[in-house]
């Protein structure tokens, strides 16, 4: 006797346990994506904290200390009250524009956290693509700037929303480049590919040591992505009071506030992933299981682990960036447009050329 | 050939007298083309304040305390100058410590001045940092201020003839405290700073203004010196005595942004090394010239001598009448000759008459009481009698 399985199971899906089970999937597939906005929102509410502590001390002051504990809560002060403001709209600039340029702006740079991952099975979308899809999406962002800077009616603005569009498209060129070296060295441009493939000798697997000059121009492209000092010259105060951002208050603001500060966290997640090894503990010749006696890798234990590595070379990163930003003076519109097209493309060029003739020769 | 669809207009932008740029009430009107500065055409005008309108009803004492508010950020330096002038045309002596004394507190004005400068200087570049390290030494200097003045910052501390008050005890120490402090201050901006290629390229060759457009502009101090001219008053025209010290004059040749920067930085390295010898070499002596010459003369005017020394009495029987009449008529003569130098003082003018009052009712008991030493009294003292007794 055969049974037919299909109709079994065609029979069987109209019991309730199989539509509670359906549901049960369906919402299981909304946990990892909360689970990430919650981590990166929490994320960016610390690196908000940490810019104003490392500013502080660079500059000889108390950072925040009334708003919570050492200040934690300021950030949550901040957006609460923008959250309060008036939501004004420049009475003849193009409201539509105007509204939707912020939005794009942040919707871009959270896609590209689809394809971090933070441990070995911790990522929300393994693509093959992977880190393209981080550099595709971002260049959405120029358009939400521009959009800004076009709607809010404001000379000031426009001269904003242009440069800072025209900055965004110089980097990225270079910052592509840095990628497909890497992309070239691990032969994937899966994220978690380009991880595993540089744990093989600890510390001294990273990428850092087999992409030195890749590692500096991807440094540098990546602090003009996200338009922080030196090259923050859209929002440069002294010359273009805030540039596209003038005319927003509020929430929408707010957006833009938000959207700075998870393009930094997504970039130096970007930096440990490509160059510093990612989630691997990268002292050589130790595994966790014998340090610690475990005898797995796998469970709780390993993945929370591999998430604070993570984070802790991502720190590194970020206090750079923030530091670089209250120390150095900004370049001139012509000088930065100078360096992304005159200096760095050509060197990440010849960056390319090296580590193609280099896999070329090792085959 | 189809006419290009869009024209190519310059664009002109208001950078109004408010902008977060530090540079104080400035408008700007400026014509843009693209990223490039075409035309710019400033409106000045907004920091008026009627100065020169309100001097017209004021004496030079009641005066000073307006011009330090001229140049709020080296603000001795418009107190020297009026009191200079009157000094000069009257010919009075300035003791040599109250000499000393202003040149150090004109050189501690040159570096706040400088310092303030510096902040907003690399803030409108980009480095936000050095805005705070400025004011941490500004704050040094404004404490010192605060011990000899009184004030942080508008001090009313030059008079015709000298300062207000003497240095207090301990102020010198402090002050050469602070020279030391301030030497590696400046190192620290030149590590910072000096070196730093993006700096550089923001800075070197840009705003070049050649010798002959700066004179013809009428620039002076550092904008002038840093396009190779080098004319510093302090050297060319000897006020107060800067030529017993040893210092040089800052210039450099080109004319840029960057030249500009380091003459400053040079004049407050220099500026220091005065500071440090006046302090070293400051004299002993008065700090004010109290008996200035007056414009017209009148009787008794050997009051106004520079060695005139007022009548002292033993301290035997200090509340007996002739005492306090004696102290009541040394008051009156040094009131008398202040008075008739200032004329608008009229405070002083209504204390004056106070005393006058309470000699007069002393007088009036006496002579009742006791002929014989009211007459010996008023002989002594050359007080007039008063007609209707």
């Amino acid at each position: 006797m055969i049974i037919d399985t299909t109709e079994v199971q065609t029979i069987n899906s109209f019991s309730i346990s199989e539509s509670l089970k359906e549901v049960y999937g369906l919402i299981w597939i909304f946990v990892p994506i909360l689970t990430l906005i919650l981590g990166i929102t929490i994320g960016v509410l610390v690196i908000v904290w940490l810019e104003r502590e490392i500013s502080a001390a660079i500059q000889q002051r108390i950072g925040p200390e009334y708003a919570g504990p050492l200040g934690i809560l300021q950030a949550l002060a901040d957006g609460t009250k923008l959250l309060f403001k008036e939501d004004l709209l420049p009475s003849r600039g193009d409201v539509r524009l105007f509204s939707i340029g912020p939005s794009i702006v942040v919707i871009s740079i959270l896609l590209s956290y689809l394809v971090i991952p933070f441990g070995y099975r911790l990522i929300l979308a393994d693509l093959s693509i992977g880190v393209f899809l981080w550099v595709a999406i971002s260049s959405i962002a120029p358009i939400g700037l521009l959009m800004s800077g076009y709607g809010s009616n404001n000379k000031y603005s426009f001269s904003g929303g242009l440069r800072a569009a025209a900055q965004s498209i110089s980097y990225e060129i270079p910052l592509t480049l840095c990628v497909l070296s890497i992309s070239l060295l691990s032969n994937s441009s899966s994220t978690v590919d380009i991880v595993e493939a540089q744990s093989k000798y600890g510390f001294w697997g990273w990428n850092l040591w087999r992409q030195p000059i890749g590692f500096i121009v991807f440094i540098i492209s990546s602090l003009a992505e996200c338009e922080r000092l030196p090259f923050d010259l859209p929002e440069a105060e002294e010359e273009l009071v805030a540039g596209y951002q003038t005319e927003y208050s509020g929430i929408r603001f707010g957006l833009f506030y938000l959207a700075s500060y998870l393009n930094l966290l997504a970039s130096s997640l970007f930096v440990t992933v490509l160059y510093l090894g990612g989630w691997n503990l990268s002292i050589p010749y130790i595994s966790i299981p014998e340090l610690f006696g475990i005898k797995k890798i796998a469970g709780v234990f390993g993945m929370t682990i591999g998430i604070f590595i993570t984070l802790v070379k991502a720190y590194l990163f970020l206090f750079i960036s923030i530091t670089t930003r209250w120390t150095l003076p900004r370049m001139r519109m012509d000088q930065l447009l100078n360096l992304g097209w005159k200096f760095l493309l050509p060197i990440s060029l010849g960056n390319l050329l090296l580590t193609t003739s280099s896999q070329l020769v090792s085959l | 050939m189809t006419v290009p669809a869009t024209k190519k207009d310059f664009m002109i932008v208001n950078m109004g007298p408010h902008h977060p740029s530090m540079h104080g009430v400035l408008r700007l009107i400026v014509t843009l083309d693209g990223e490039d500065v075409i035309d710019c055409e400033p409106i000045l005008g907004y920091l008026h304040r009627g100065m020169e309108k309100i001097a017209e009803n004021r004496t030079i004492i009641q005066y000073l305390p307006y011009v330090t508010r001229w140049d709020y950020l080296a603000t001795m330096f418009t107190e020297a100058i009026t009191v200079n002038a009157p000094e000069q045309l009257e010919n009075v002596q300035v003791p040599k410590r109250a000499s000393y004394i202003r040149v150090i507190m004109l050189e501690l004005s040159r570096i706040a001045s400088h310092l303030l400068w510096l902040g907003p200087f690399m803030a409108d570049i980009g480095a936000q940092t050095p805005f705070f390290y400025i004011f941490r030494e500004r704050e040094l200097i404004y404490d010192l201020f605060e011990a000899a003045t009184g004030m942080r910052m508008m001090h009313n501390y030059f008079r015709i003839g000298g300062v207000a008050a003497d240095l207090p005890y301990g102020w010198i120490d402090k002050c050469l405290d602070f020279c030391d402090y301030f030497l590696t201050g400046i190192v620290e901006y030149q590590k910072l700073i000096t070196r730093n290629p993006i700096f550089l390229e923001r800075v070197e060759g840009v705003g070049i203004i050649g010798v002959e457009e700066a004179i013809n502009w009428g620039l002076s101090g550092p904008m002038l010196r840093a396009s190779g001219t080098q004319w510093d008053l302090r050297k060319i025209d000897n006020y107060e005595c800067y030529n017993e010290f040893d210092w040089e004059v800052q210039w450099q040749k080109e004319g840029d942004s960057l030249a500009r920067y380091l003459v400053r930085i040079g004049e407050m390295r220099e500026s220091i090394k005065i500071i440090q010898q006046a302090l070293e070499g400051i004299p002993g002596g008065p700090y004010e010239n109290l008996e200035v010459r007056r414009f017209d003369r009148a009787k008794n005017s050997e009051w106004n001598d520079f060695e005139y020394r007022f009548i002292k009495e033993k301290e035997e029987n200090r509340g007996s009448v002739e005492f306090q009449v004696l102290s009541f008529t040394n008051k009156i003569r040094r009131l008398t000759s202040h008075l008739e130098l200032h004329k608008r003082d009229f405070l002083s003018q209504r204390g004056l008459q106070k005393i006058l009052r309470k000699r007069q009712r002393l007088l009036a008991y006496l002579s009742k009481k006791n002929r014989a030493r009211y007459k010996k009294l008023i002989d002594q003292l050359d007080i007039r009698e008063p007609k209707n007794r």
